[in-house]
């Protein structure tokens, strides 16, 4: 098993060192420029979510492996008061004016893998995975 | 051997396995010897000089042991990854790759059955020592050589897919992306990267981007030509598209495309001479000179 | 952290030095705008090609920032996004649409220029 390396989100800073962290794990992995941007982005909307919808949680980030290939694996978790309706968040919320709904439409396109678990005042985890070429 | 025997035999202590590794260990140099006749007899390896096998083998040999007796199966997969590294440029194939290792478990194996034939209940131990830990090991080794003989393809397939697509700077601040070719949804990524970085690296303020030589392209693909013309723009420049056949104009349609914001000409002269408009080149006609120079 | 401003004849020219923090980011619009306001500036570049990653909130603060500044009669260009970030903002749905973007500062100068032009024909 390999380390995982939880970072706290509790304030907007925290997004950006979360967002730092999870460009240097992945960079430590065969990924393009672009694709660890794209990680970096996909951690920025999560990490960000917790803080509109939580107020607290942490992201956890793990190299993992899998078949011979290696890649990331970007755990979000908050004891917030849950997503109600998953399939209506899952939907795209933005419209042509760029005016956005929750930001995890937009981070499940960027991943290879996006897994979402959440219940009414239970907390939300999302699971996202991204592989290296 | 006898079912009751079978059924009762004792469980195989961890000297056993110590010591026909030992065993194993002593007889090194003739088991690698042994092995290497086999591989050449059988023809394999044909693609590596003597030299380079009895090289290779020697460390196989001494690796094989090892996870041998530690049973580790993290250093067994960093070997066999290690090894197919290195083979694999040297137009090792999977077979050959198979054939040399089963071959090593069958050298020892013989080995083993020679050492302990005298006792034939101490051979049966042995064996249940040495034979799960071969397999195991045989196991590792092709399917570490296979993952990455894959890893090594999708390189290769990433590299062609660049070649076959060049970003061509025509004029001064105009590139022309011509797209020959089915597009899935990898070559797509791939095209829009290659052409940001020559939006960025030529300073191109306008992109004619030719889509006569795709034949069709799904929503998914589509969509993915919109989000290029959307990147390109916040790096400044803007994309015409051409050569958009009835069959792709419909798709855009259906997934939502306002194609009044996109901009097309019908082919890609027209998109060429549409780029140097929107640059502010007077195209001068037949009596001046050939040159076409930026106004103002 | 705090964005430098500088004043260029009628143009502001913010450069992000370093990733920025949403409150960073309230503070350099807010600023903007005030001085846009005290200088009665034509035009406003932002340039952000030290950032490694544009989100939801940077593209909706620099969103809001084009449009408060063309409420106060200027016009906004955003500068220096890295192809990367660009890509990687399009699959997020992020196209700053209604936002002028330019690749670099000096695109960025030639385009007020040009817009300030046209306002001037306009006016005249």
């Amino acid at each position: 098993m390999n380390p995982e390396l939880r970072i706290p989100i509790a304030t907007d800073r925290d997004i950006v060192a979360a967002r730092q962290e999870g460009r240097r794990i992945a960079a430590t992995l065969n990924f393009s420029q672009s694709d660890l941007t794209v990680i970096a982005a996909a951690i920025s909307e999560v990490a960000r979510n917790i803080l509109t919808y939580a107020a607290t949680g942490h992201i956890a980030i793990q190299v993992v492996e899998r078949a011979g290939r290696r890649g990331v694996a970007l755990v979000a978790h908050d004891e917030g008061p849950g997503i109600q309706d998953i399939t209506l968040a899952l939907q795209d919320g933005y419209s042509t004016s760029g005016s956005l709904g929750l930001g995890l439409p937009g981070a499940r396109r960027l991943m290879d893998e996006f897994e979402i678990h959440s219940n009414a005042g239970r907390g939300t985890t999302v699971t996202m995975r991204k592989w290296a070429r | 051997m006898p079912a009751r025997d079978r059924e009762h035999r004792p469980p195989v202590p961890t000297d056993v396995l110590s010591e026909l590794v030992a065993h194993l260990r002593r007889n090194r140099t003739e088991l690698r010897e042994e092995w290497v006749r086999r591989i050449t007899e059988s023809r394999l390896l044909t693609s590596m000089t003597k030299e380079e096998i009895f090289a290779e083998a020697t460390s196989v040999f001494d690796n094989y042991v090892e996870v041998l007796e530690t049973g580790s199966v993290e250093a067994l997969q960093a070997y066999a990854r290690n090894l197919s590294e290195r083979i694999i440029p040297r137009g090792v194939d999977t077979p050959e790759v198979l054939g040399i290792v089963l071959l090593l478990r069958d050298v020892l194996a013989r080995s083993l059955f020679e050492k302990y034939q005298g006792d034939f209940g101490l051979l049966n131990r042995v064996l249940d020592a040495y034979e799960p830990a071969a397999n195991r090991i045989a196991t590792t080794v092709g399917v570490g050589f296979v993952q990455e003989r894959e890893r090594v393809i999708r390189q290769q397939q990433e590299a062609i897919r660049e070649l076959s697509t060049p970003v061509l700077q025509v004029r001064e601040r105009l590139l022309i992306l011509p797209i020959i070719g089915i597009v899935d949804s990898e070559r797509a990524r791939q095209l829009t990267e290659q052409l940001l970085r020559g939006i960025r690296s030529n300073r191109a303020k306008v992109v004619v981007m030719d889509i006569t030589g795709v034949p069709s392209v799904d929503a998914t693909v589509a969509n993915h030509f919109v989000q290029t013309v959307e990147a390109a723009r916040l790096l400044g420049a803007t994309v015409i598209v051409t050569g958009l056949s009835p069959e792709i104009a419909q798709t855009l349609v259906t997934i939502g495309v306002d194609l009044s914001k996109m901009n097309t000409v019908g082919d890609l002269q027209g998109g060429i001479e549409e780029a140097e408009r929107v640059l502010g080149y007077r195209v001068l006609s037949v009596g001046e000179s050939g040159a076409a120079t930026p106004e103002g | 952290m705090l964005v430098p401003i500088l004043k260029q004849g009628d143009y502001l020219i913010a450069s992000i030095q370093s990733a920025l923090s949403d409150t960073d980011l309230i503070r350099l619009r807010d600023d903007l705008v005030e001085q846009v306001g005290r200088y009665r500036s034509r035009g406003v570049i932002v340039d952000v090609t030290v950032l490694d990653v544009m989100d939801s909130f940077a593209a909706r603060t620099l969103s809001t920032l084009s449009q408060m500044i063309t409420l106060r009669g200027a016009e906004t260009v955003i500068v220096g996004i890295q192809p990367d970030v660009a890509f990687a903002m399009v699959q997020l749905g992020l196209t700053l649409s209604g936002v002028a973007a330019a690749l670099d500062l000096e695109e960025g100068l030639a385009y007020l220029n040009e817009r300030a032009k046209r306002s001037r024909r306009r006016e005249s």
